[in-house]
């Protein structure tokens, strides 16, 4: 068993679910116990969706464990498709049908319906929610697009002449984090270059177009915690190649663009000649010289992690300190990108975990998801969300896409918000005893809101459940740590401290402790504190 | 002074439903399991902790009900169950065993530990009985550990605070023979209700008022043969057994919604503890006329419009019952997860005649019903209500019933205000389209 206060994702069935009620002319027929219908609420509330998703639950209670469950579920699936008429059947079992083993799969399949029927094994005691996405969607595609399967060895056909590049765009779902608007950013993206979309799948499409997916020349992957399994049997089926850059910032969408221009045969130079994005120009200008170095923990699923590290770094002058993923399925991916910017790679659905290693890590910036919000807020740390699981303020009215031109555009804007503005940060570190500006109150720009706590202890809770955390001794030369020797801060130095501005005196405090355990120093005096900040810098 | 006319000699003509209308339907059911209600029990009793034993279903479900609310300091978590728990019982008892043995150390503060059953749990038949026991005996020095089931299979929505409540009765001390009769309220109850009606009971010179769940485990109620019970919510008939075969008397009332329900339910005990008219009469009036006067200003809102509820919480009943005879409301259906028919007989009594009753749930036939009906009103929960809205029906979302302040006087006008608010807002958005 694993106790979990929070979970990042959902079980797998919720993943079928999402994959579902992006389409059209799918209707899923869920084995489950009554209750489990509280998933429609996500769909219904979170993304305000305007339509009950396709889903029907046998809702089978404790009286019907003793009779025949499985009756239930035909019943269910023939009353499903007498009223909604959809085009293909999905069937699958949540948790609770799982352990009473009524084959779905096989139930569907025996009644003989007019309709593809296509099962779903979940495995709820082992995977979660992207992965249940994940296998949902490759088994309709499968199914739906298996019948049109060249035989092997087929040399695909040529373009017609005058016939624009057709790609697939893959992985959007329901609930994605700002999937509606990555798929039209995109599709503008690659209209803008000459390249059509056969198929936007699964988010908008129908079986009709699942089963034409094998027209297009290559695929574009946007979110692989989706789509990976189905652009990978697509390859070997179909022979289409798989785009899997991300184009999240500017550095990655240039690289997607040339990545797509080189499989679609045409020259990217045209239109890696004006990039339309105000990123660029905004992070350059002047009043952004005071983000360089700005401390920011990053965790999330593996695609908007691995992406954000790369903007923050590489497009905003900031210092990655901590990198992190819940996706285990990708987790090679965060290593791989960790190891480009220092850090050791989080991987962990634990968030007492991710908690305690933010607060190790003492950031000036948290860029993760609805539960980082929270995390960020104990600590009185600033937070911008980057990823799923959100919250009904992520799924927003205006356009807001993270992916492309304007997904830069919006990046900037919604990263650099939580941050105080740079006159106010030099005047607070001058000034510190102003009644209305102090480091006690939110940026001002951020109105009257909740008081900053940036010094304040990690919260019990999460420190107990943090796996004992040796003294951080990363990237140091030093000699090894003096183990029990904790140095105490003399009252003279405690107060120096509380000059240094509320955002970095947290780093001030463990680079100071850290110093003085290397020498070995019993009591950290003000002396101790600036021979620590000559060392170590700011 | 001037006595009011009691409200019990209301004018009952054309009232008064039995059950033999009551439509019976199995199907489909979009509904809440009896995990929900841990979302507000955790609040009500503060020093409880409530460890669900279930899947990640279970633990999703908490979080997506419990919305922002998980990221205050939550008092519940969830022991997911995992592949390997699946092989065989023992196993699992040992997982549990070390996931309560940390979770103690981790929350020193917490006197009781529910453990609650799950769906998952319960087709394994993991004995979670046994296990609150063994766990008593093992690691929980100076902690009561009890188990319930908020499962699926067996509890709808509310039910699940009725499962939490009969498991603690067990607990509750005997009452000291010869202590004399006291009164014990039974239900979950917003803070300022529960001020208001000891107020007011105590008023009537009923001296010795409990309530339960308390807000502190040390503090359970006592229970025994001179203990009078008055169950707050009609969604108790569990507990209220439980309490009886401990001695306690219960007494039968209409549940405290509106100024007519609130005030039948304080005459019921007032004539339980034998409290003279006039007392009853001068306590009660004044709270009673401020309440008719709030609900005035909703009473033209509301006067003649037809509504359709949704079964969640078998609230739905009373509901019905105060939003038709004191706000003049129509009732296309009432929906009800299940109907006590002990409990809810003084309700019935006083719905209009050939009310359309519906207990249990066949969805999608509902929801034909629901359209054919064209209601101006509909009661339902938050997986129905935007996909109406998108309709051109106006809703109210039922789960806000259960996490409002609504009982007694002096919620009357805010109760009210919930279901008119729906329809203001409509008439409000006049440049909008009815759908976009």
């Amino acid at each position: 068993m694993q106790l979990t206060l929070w979970t990042y994702e959902g079980p797998s069935h919720i993943g079928a679910i999402r994959v579902a009620a992006a389409m059209t002319g799918v209707h899923f027929v869920l084995h489950a116990p009554q209750g489990d219908s509280y998933a429609d609420l996500l769909f219904t509330m979170i993304e305000r969706g305007q339509k009950r998703p396709p889903v029907t639950y046998t809702s089978f209670q404790g009286r019907e464990l003793a009779s025949n469950t499985s009756e239930l579920f035909k019943t269910a699936a023939r009353d499903a498709i007498e009223r909604y008429k959809p085009q293909a059947l999905l069937v699958g079992s949540s948790c609770t049908a799982e352990l009473i083993q009524d084959d779905t799969g096989g139930l569907a399949r025996a009644m003989n319906l007019p309709i593809p029927v296509v099962p779903v094994e979940l495995s709820a005691f082992m995977r979660k929610e992207n992965w249940g996405a994940n296998e949902t969607f490759y088994q309709l595609v499968r199914a739906l697009a298996g019948p049109n399967v060249p035989a092997p060895g087929t040399p695909r056909p040529p373009r017609a002449p005058g016939q624009r590049p057709r790609c697939n765009l893959l992985g959007a779902t329901s609930l994605g984090f700002r999937h509606r608007d990555d798929v039209t950013e995109i599709t503008r993206l690659l209209d803008r270059i000459g390249i059509d979309v056969n198929v936007a799948a699964p988010l908008g499409a129908s079986p009709a177009d699942l089963a034409r997916l094998g027209d297009a020349d290559f695929n574009v992957v946007l979110y692989p915690e989706v789509a990976s399994a189905a652009a990978e049997w697509l390859k070997r089926s179909f022979g289409q190649p798989a785009v899997t850059t991300v184009p999240l910032g500017i550095g990655a969408t240039i690289d997607f663009i040339k990545e797509v221009a080189a499989l679609a045969g045409i020259d990217p130079a045209p239109a890696l000649a004006t990039l339309p994005s105000r990123l660029p120009w905004y992070s350059r200008s002047v009043d952004s010289n005071y983000l360089t170095g700005k401390r920011v923990f990053v965790f999330g699923d593996a695609t908007h992690a691995v992406g954000a590290a790369r903007v923050a770094v590489k497009e905003l002058g900031f210092t990655v300190v901590g990198l992190g993923t819940y996706s285990r399925e990708q987790a090679r991916d965060v290593r791989e990108a960790a190891k480009l910017y220092g850090v050791e790679a989080l991987i962990t659905d634990d968030y007492l975990e991710v908690e305690a290693k933010v607060a190790e890590a003492q950031p000036d910036l948290v860029l993760g998801t609805q539960m980082e919000r929270h995390v960020a807020k104990r600590l009185g740390v600033p937070c911008a969300v980057i990823s799923a699981p959100v919250h009904v303020q992520d799924f927003p009215a205006r356009y807001a896409p993270q992916l492309g031109f304007e997904g830069a555009n919006v990046l900037f804007d919604t990263w650099i918000h939580p941050l105080m503005m740079g006159l106010e940060e030099h005047l607070l570190t001058m000034f510190r005893h102003d009644f209305e500006f102090h480091e006690e109150a939110a940026p001002s720009h951020l109105g009257r809101g909740a008081a900053q706590a940036a010094e304040r202890p990690a919260d019990p809770v999460a420190v107990a459940a943090a796996p004992a955390v040796a003294p951080d001794t990363s990237g140091s030369t030093s000699a090894p740590a003096t183990g029990d020797i904790v140095p105490v801060w003399t009252a003279d130095a405690e107060k120096e401290l509380l000059k240094v501005p509320f955002f970095v005196r947290g780093k001030a405090r463990r680079n100071t402790e850290r110093f003085a355990r290397e020498r070995g120093l019993a009591q950290i005096t003000v002396e101790a504190l600036y021979d620590a900040k000559a060392n170590v810098g700011r | 002074m001037t006595v009011l006319p009691a409200a019990t000699s209301v004018e009952i003509k054309s009232m008064g439903c039995d059950d033999s209308a009551v439509l019976r339907e199995r199907g489909q059911r979009e509904v809440f399991c009896g995990l929900a209600p841990i979302v507000w029990l955790h609040r009500k009793i503060q020093d409880a902790f409530f460890l669900v034993v279930g899947s990640r279903t279970c633990a999703h479900l908490i979080q997506s009900a419990a919305g922002v609310m998980i990221f205050a300091e939550p008092r519940f978590a969830t022991a997911i169950i995992e592949e390997r728990d699946l092989a065989g019982r023992a196993d699992a008892n040992a997982e549990l065993d070390r996931i309560v043995t940390r979770l103690l150390e981790r929350r020193p503060d917490i006197r009781m530990l529910f453990l609650v059953g799950s769906c998952p749990s319960e087709v394994i038949k993991l004995d979670l009985d046994l296990a609150a026991d063994r766990l008593m005996r093992t690691v929980g020095t100076g902690v009561r550990i009890v188990h319930f089931s908020g499962s699926g299979l067996e509890t709808t929505f509310s039910q699940g605070e009725d499962a939490c409540l009969t498991a603690l009765v067990p607990h509750l001390p005997a009452a000291e023979a010869g202590a004399g009769r006291s009164l014990l309220v039974v239900g979950s109850l917003a803070e300022v209700v529960e001020g208001q009606l000891q107020r007011l009971l105590e008023g009537l010179g009923i001296e010795r008022v409990r309530f339960f769940p308390p807000r502190n485990s040390d503090d359970l109620p006592p229970v025994g043969p001179d203990t009078v019970i008055l169950l707050a919510h009609p969604f108790l008939a569990t507990t209220a057994r439980a309490l009886e075969s401990r001695g306690a008397t219960r007494v039968s009332a209409p549940f405290p919604l509106g100024a007519e329900g609130t005030t039948l339910w304080l005459k019921a005990a007032a004539d339980a503890f034998g409290v003279a008219p006039e007392r009853f009469e001068a306590v009660t009036a004044p709270a009673a006329a401020r309440a008719k006067m709030a609900l005035e200003r909703y009473r033209e809102e509301l006067s003649g419009k037809t509504i359709f509820f949704f079964p969640d919480s078998q609230i739905e009943i009373p509901l019905a019952r105060f939003l038709s005879r004191e706000l003049g409301m129509t009732l296309a259906e009432v929906g009800t997860p299940y109907l006590n028919r002990q409990l809810i007989a003084p309700e019935l009594a006083l719905l209009p005649s050939g009310t359309r009753l519906s207990e249990g749930q066949d969805l999608e036939r509902q929801l034909d019903r629901c359209r054919a009906d064209h209601p101006d009103l509909v009661v339902c929960g938050l997986g129905l209500a935007n996909p109406f809205e998108a309709e051109g029906i106006a809703t109210k979302w039922s789960i806000e019933l259960l996490f409002t302040p609504i009982q007694g006087y002096d919620q009357a006008g805010d109760l009210a205000e919930l279901f008119a608010r729906p329809l203001v807002r409509r008439s409000r958005l006049v440049e909008l389209a009815p759908c976009n």
